[in-house]
């Protein structure tokens, strides 16, 4: 509680200071290399029979959104002395945007990440060592993110004197979700500008995939306002809701407590946690942040589920289409726009935010269509 | 409620520290559980709490983590820890604490918990990750059904906020010797007699020191600055070193002597 209310009276002060924000802009433009493009994708909305664009979050340095929250947290641990930049991570975007921050502001990188994701994304893991962090693997519970998670809490209790936990996610205890939505922001305040520019209106819909949701809470965010604009989020449908092999907490959670964060969680009547599962890693949690709680409950934002399956045909097909092969995790939003073609009108204008790219799925995606022995 | 009153009362009369004895609720099985606890209120123990095991529990070191994961694979449900303690308490008036994060009460509902919890013989209940600010209604429920709280204080609690939990505390504070999980360590801080000291300014409530803690040399030093001590991963530690369920409770009964020993202060 002492680290919360230390990071808390810290990060109020650094919102305050003009200089903060120069900084944090100057290593946004300069070196994650923003604003990212909204690109128009003409043969996905040939296909879907209205303008698509794609928030090119992928093209950014480390390429995932992860990188905008890692500067701006690792800004804040050098305002206030913090040696050792701590962080858990599921499908290693985190952890490489959080090594990177850490080999740039000269910071001592360490990295929890479950057994089980160390496995699924040997490619990141390899990344996070390059850039002179520790990989730290975790073996307790379900072995992922939600277990990284914990591991790294219980890292940060012991060492809270010189360490600062670089949190991935809207959810966590408070302040985290707040300052990761306001570090991601950003994608929101950009996708605005730039559909104004090119379109004279505002989008009508934005599809972004949710995990712990910081992605699309930096998307959704500067449009909750406008209420035309309808947001939609896609979790991970995993196998199917009915199989109990999902990672979907708006869909089928129940209100709980997860991390220090009231919100939806996946659990037994007993309130165990249960074990998300989803193809992409970076979707696998059993919890979501609390504003896209409120998001649900306020009808303001509408959540929808993706299978694995629906995500995989939509990672060979935006492959194809457009030439851009997207992160596991990014393919829910593009299955989910797919999904409802039927419903779009041509006057639509769809931003799909595309989180992060697919190089490091490549090989999982590999392994799973050649044990099917599909051809593409 | 009154059983850890007068634990309190019987102990300083004594001229000796409370002895907590920790242990994980179905670590092997709610069976042995209710033998354990047995066996350590015969070996001296004034005070035993007993853990609901949890899928997350953030604020436990490896021993007790695992613990938590052999009890849920036995299949430990928050209902048969009451019931446990329900048997329990029909063989032995050892005031029982249950040890527990949030979410298992919030799902079991507060105000369900706090009376079976009180049905069952429970004497007090601590929510490890429940801060103190957030409590309000559980604390009503547990005063409704004369059910005692606990609240943890750490070293890092910041001045202000120890009021916040001594205030809502009606059995025992429960101070952390040091940041950080719970799990046996060779040496203790310096400076748990101002942390004592610190949590004494706000409150007359016993005051009792955990995390860390694993033999009779440091229950010594620690009930000399303190009203008692917990012991816990240590304990953990030896049930799980039993290769034959039958050797736990005599294992632990001499291991609690042991330690009540050191409770002795000298």
């Amino acid at each position: 509680m002492a680290a919360l209310h230390e990071l808390e009276a810290a990060y109020e002060q650094a919102k305050a200071d003009p200089q903060f924000k120069q900084e944090l802009d100057y290593y946004l433009r300069e070196y994650a290399g923003r604003p990212s493009r909204l690109y128009l994708a003409e043969a996905l909305s040939d296909e879907c029979g209205c303008k698509v664009y794609l928030k090119r979050e992928d093209l950014n340095h480390t390429g995932a959104h992860k990188i905008n929250n890692c500067l701006g947290q690792g800004l804040l641990a050098r305002r206030m002395g913090k040696r050792r930049f701590i962080a858990e991570t599921g499908a290693g975007q985190h952890g490489v945007a959080t090594a990177t921050v850490a080999a740039l502001f000269g910071l001592q990188g360490i990295v929890y990440m479950g057994e089980e994701d160390i496995r699924r994304q040997q490619l990141n893991c390899f990344r996070m060592r390059l850039l002179g962090s520790e990989v730290v693997p975790v073996t307790s519970g379900s072995r992922t993110l939600k277990d990284a998670i914990n591991e790294a809490i219980r890292d940060w209790m012991t060492n809270v004197e010189d360490t600062f936990y670089c949190f991935g996610s809207v959810c966590g205890p408070h302040p985290y979700p707040t300052i990761v939505r306001d570090f991601q922001k950003v994608i929101g305040i950009e996708t605005r500008r730039q559909c104004l520019e090119k379109e004279g209106r505002l989008p009508t819909r934005i599809v972004a995939c949710v995990g712990g949701g910081s992605n699309a809470m930096g998307i959704f965010y500067p449009f909750i306002e406008d209420t035309e604009v309808e947001l939609i989020g896609v979790e991970a449908a995993g196998c199917g809701i009915a199989s109990g092999k999902h990672a979907a907490s708006l869909t089928a959670g129940r209100f709980g407590v997860l991390h220090g964060a009231a919100e939806y969680v996946l659990q037994d009547d007993d309130g165990q946690v249960r074990e998300a599962h989803s193809i992409a890693a970076g979707l696998d949690y059993p919890g979501v942040g609390p504003e896209h709680c409120w998001l649900k409950d306020s009808g303001r934002a509408r959540y929808e589920a993706v299978t694995d399956e629906e995500a995989l045909e939509a990672f060979c097909a935006l492959a194809r289409l457009e030439g851009i092969i997207p992160a596991l995790e990014s393919a829910h939003a593009v299955a989910q726009v797919l999904k409802m073609k039927e419903e779009l009108q041509p006057d639509d204008i769809v931003v799909i935010n595309l989180s992060g790219r697919g190089d490091k799925d490549v090989n999982e995606v590999e392994m799973i269509l050649e044990s099917r022995k599909v051809t593409q | 409620m009154k059983r850890i009153a007068s634990a309190f009362e019987t102990a300083a009369a004594q001229g000796r520290g409370v002895l907590v004895i920790y242990v994980c609720g179905g670590d092997p099985s709610l069976d042995v559980t209710e033998e354990i606890v047995i066996a350590a209120a015969e070996g001296g123990a004034d005070i035993v709490e007993v853990g609901i095991p949890y899928s997350d529990p953030i604020a436990d070191g490896p021993v007790i983590q695992a613990a938590s994961q052999r009890a849920l694979r036995a299949g430990t449900t928050v209902g048969g820890v009451l019931e446990t303690v329900a048997r329990i308490r029909k063989r032995s008036e050892v005031p029982v604490v249950i040890m527990t994060c949030y979410n298992p009460v919030l799902q079991f509902g507060e105000e369900r918990f706090a009376s079976q919890a009180a049905q069952a013989g429970v004497d007090a209940v601590l929510v490890s990750d429940l801060p103190p600010e957030e409590s309000d209604g559980w604390v009503e429920h547990c005063k409704r059904h004369d059910l005692g709280t606990v609240f943890l204080v750490a070293p890092t609690t910041l001045p202000e906020r120890i009021p916040q939990a001594t205030r809502r505390t009606t059995a025992f504070v429960y101070a952390v010797s040091r940041p950080g999980t719970t799990g046996e360590r060779d040496e203790l801080p310096p400076d748990l007699a101002h942390l004592v000291d610190r949590i004494r300014q706000h409150t007359d409530k016993p005051v009792v020191i955990g995390f860390g803690i694993s033999n009779p040399a440091q229950v010594r030093a620690v009930c000399r600055v303190a009203d008692g001590v917990v012991v816990g991963s240590a304990v953990v530690r030896l049930i799980d070193e039993q290769t034959d369920p039958g050797a736990i409770a005599p294992a632990v009964r001499q291991f609690v002597e042991e330690l009540a020993e050191g409770a002795k202060r000298r």
